[in-house]
């Protein structure tokens, strides 16, 4: 599973810098390294691009894993460069960001958009494969998932707009529920799409989710 | 109550509908022209909700103005604007002012239409919306709460005869006949032969098939609408006829391949009616309905 980030536009992350002479970079060496958003590499064309608005870099580092607890050990060890800085800025999916927060009471600032959980299925190609619904019907979806791979993320079958194997939204994007009827029949469990599935309860894990072990 | 538009279609004779599309705008007057020009004209008018996910003036409105002027209207509903809360209280709306005909849409993609940040709600869908119809008119919400009053419904849907592969699209109908669909309109069809088969199997559902038939107004169109539209498929030999109606004459001929089609359907008895949809130019359902001779 991998959180699957886009750099914010730089004009962005330079209005959400204004106020900030000095900055400290935080990157993540896992899934932003791996969708080459908060790598060693980005983060030093960063720290670049920032040097050219004229802004001081007090200091970067890429931290193994930014949703980690460990991230609180690499803060205390770059406590000086971070104190220098008037902010941080976080080249990490929003889960790092959340993490760093925790764990200083500089300003923190995301430079990437978190977009979703994905996986990657071929170098490069990272793909969303599940929206954390709290409620999986992947046992009887031929594990694809509806809410993901349908644009509508519908429960019942395909709508009106799927067109030889492809989805109304783009002529280049599979229909789930295609690939899902596919995939039953060459199961044998073509009875499955005929059951009905109710309204979703959007409840299933209440809002703000949190779990108590 | 039963509505008229279901008196219609177990009456036993063969039944249209067709189609009004509200304005996008307050100005309604084409709308009402259009509701006038067809409203004894036809057994009913659907009034389209959105369609093609553009922002327009609300189908419930439309429904409103075919009722006040003496009409039947069939309110089209889709899951993409509106969550589960939204729909009852506008199914509820529909029948205190005597709107008691409703077709169950999912709904085409936000992204399809003109506003294409939107959020795309679809807390229900077809089938889901079908049954809340069915638990509403048993006197309770979808939360299983009693209504001080309950809604009653001729309640419909849609169903694609040329979708490829056919199947889910099967699967998928027979969900809807299950959730209590009693009439379908059809994606427009082109091919009789291909609809026979498809009505053989529609046929052993308690339901009633209107076909639907979509105005050909030239063969660019033809074309345009096998490349972009999802389970339509002009046939080749439509395509040349239209091609070859001399310059100016290809909406005639559309206009003839349509009335020629519905006389063909109602004379060889292949379904219960048909749905015409004129995409704008609702003016010439008169002008089919004169080359079907009905
Ligand atoms: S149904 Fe889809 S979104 Fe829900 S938990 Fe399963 S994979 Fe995730
Ligand atoms: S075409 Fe298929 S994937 Fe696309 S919205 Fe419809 S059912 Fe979902």
């Amino acid at each position: 599973m991998r959180s699957i980030t886009r750099q914010k536009p730089f004009t962005e992350i330079e209005e959400s810098l204004k106020r900030f002479n000095q900055v400290y970079i935080i990157g993540c060496g896992t899934c932003a390294t791996m969708t080459k958003t908060g790598g060693i590499d980005e983060v030093l064309e960063m720290k670049e691009r920032l040097e050219g608005l004229e802004k001081a870099v007090t200091g970067w580092t890429v931290v193994p894993i930014a949703c980690d607890g460990m991230t609180d050990v690499t803060i205390k060890e770059n406590e000086r460069a971070v104190r220098k800085a008037g902010c941080i800025l976080v080249m990490a999916c929003a889960l790092g960001v959340h993490r760093v927060t925790m764990y200083t009471s500089k300003p923190v600032i995301p430079a990437l958009d978190t977009l979703y959980m994905g996986v990657e299925e071929k170098p490069g190609h990272f793909k969303e494969v599940c929206a954390q619904c709290g409620q999986c019907v992947l046992g009887e979806t031929a594990g694809i998932c509806p809410l993901t791979a349908c644009s509508k993320g519908l429960l019942n079958g395909p709508c009106g707009g799927t067109n030889n194997g492809k989805c109304e939204v783009d002529k280049e994007k599979d229909c789930a529920w295609t690939l899902i009827y596919q995939r039953l029949k060459l199961q044998g469990r073509l009875d499955l799409m005929r059951k009905y599935h109710p309204p979703k309860n959007h409840q299933a894990a209440p809002r703000p989710k949190h779990i108590k072990l | 109550m039963e509505s008229r538009f279901k008196r219609a279609l177990n009456s036993g004779k063969f039944v249209v509908t067709c189609e009004v599309g509200p304005p996008k705008g307050t100005n309604i007057e084409k709308m009402l022209h259009h509701i006038d020009l067809l409203k004894y004209r036809v057994d009913a008018l659907n009034v389209t909700d959105h369609q093609s996910s553009v922002m327009r003036f609300p189908s419930l409105g439309g429904c409103l103005s075919v009722k006040e002027r003496g009409g039947e209207p069939i309110l089209q509903m889709t899951c993409r604007d509106r969550n589960r809360l939204a729909l009852q209280a506008d199914l509820m709306l529909a029948h205190t002012r005597g709107i008691n005909n409703v077709l169950c849409l999912t709904g085409d993609a936000v992204v399809v239409g003109d506003h294409k940040e939107a959020k795309g709600v679809f807390d229900l869908d077809s089938v889901q919306l079908l049954r809340a119809v069915r638990q509403m008119e048993a006197g309770e919400d979808l939360a299983g709460n009693r209504l001080d009053g309950a809604v009653s419904f001729c309640a419909g849907a849609v169903v694609c005869p040329e979708a490829k592969p056919i199947e889910p699209q099967l699967i998928k109908f027979e969900k809807k006949v299950e959730a209590g669909a009693e009439f379908f309109q059809t994606q427009g069809i082109y091919d009789l032969d291909n609809f026979a088969n498809f009505m053989q199997h529609a046929r052993q559902f308690p339901v009633k098939i209107l076909a639907g038939i979509i105005l050909l107004t030239s063969a660019g169109m033809a074309k345009y609408m096998n490349a972009n539209i999802p389970g339509i498929f002009v046939p080749q030999n439509l395509i040349d006829e239209l091609a070859s109606a001399g310059k100016g004459q290809a909406l005639q001929k559309g206009i003839e391949i349509a009335g020629r089609m519905i006389a063909a359907i109602k004379k060889e008895k292949l379904c219960d009616g048909v749905h015409i949809m004129a995409i704008g130019r609702e003016e010439l359902v008169l002008d089919i309905l004169r080359a079907a001779e009905i």
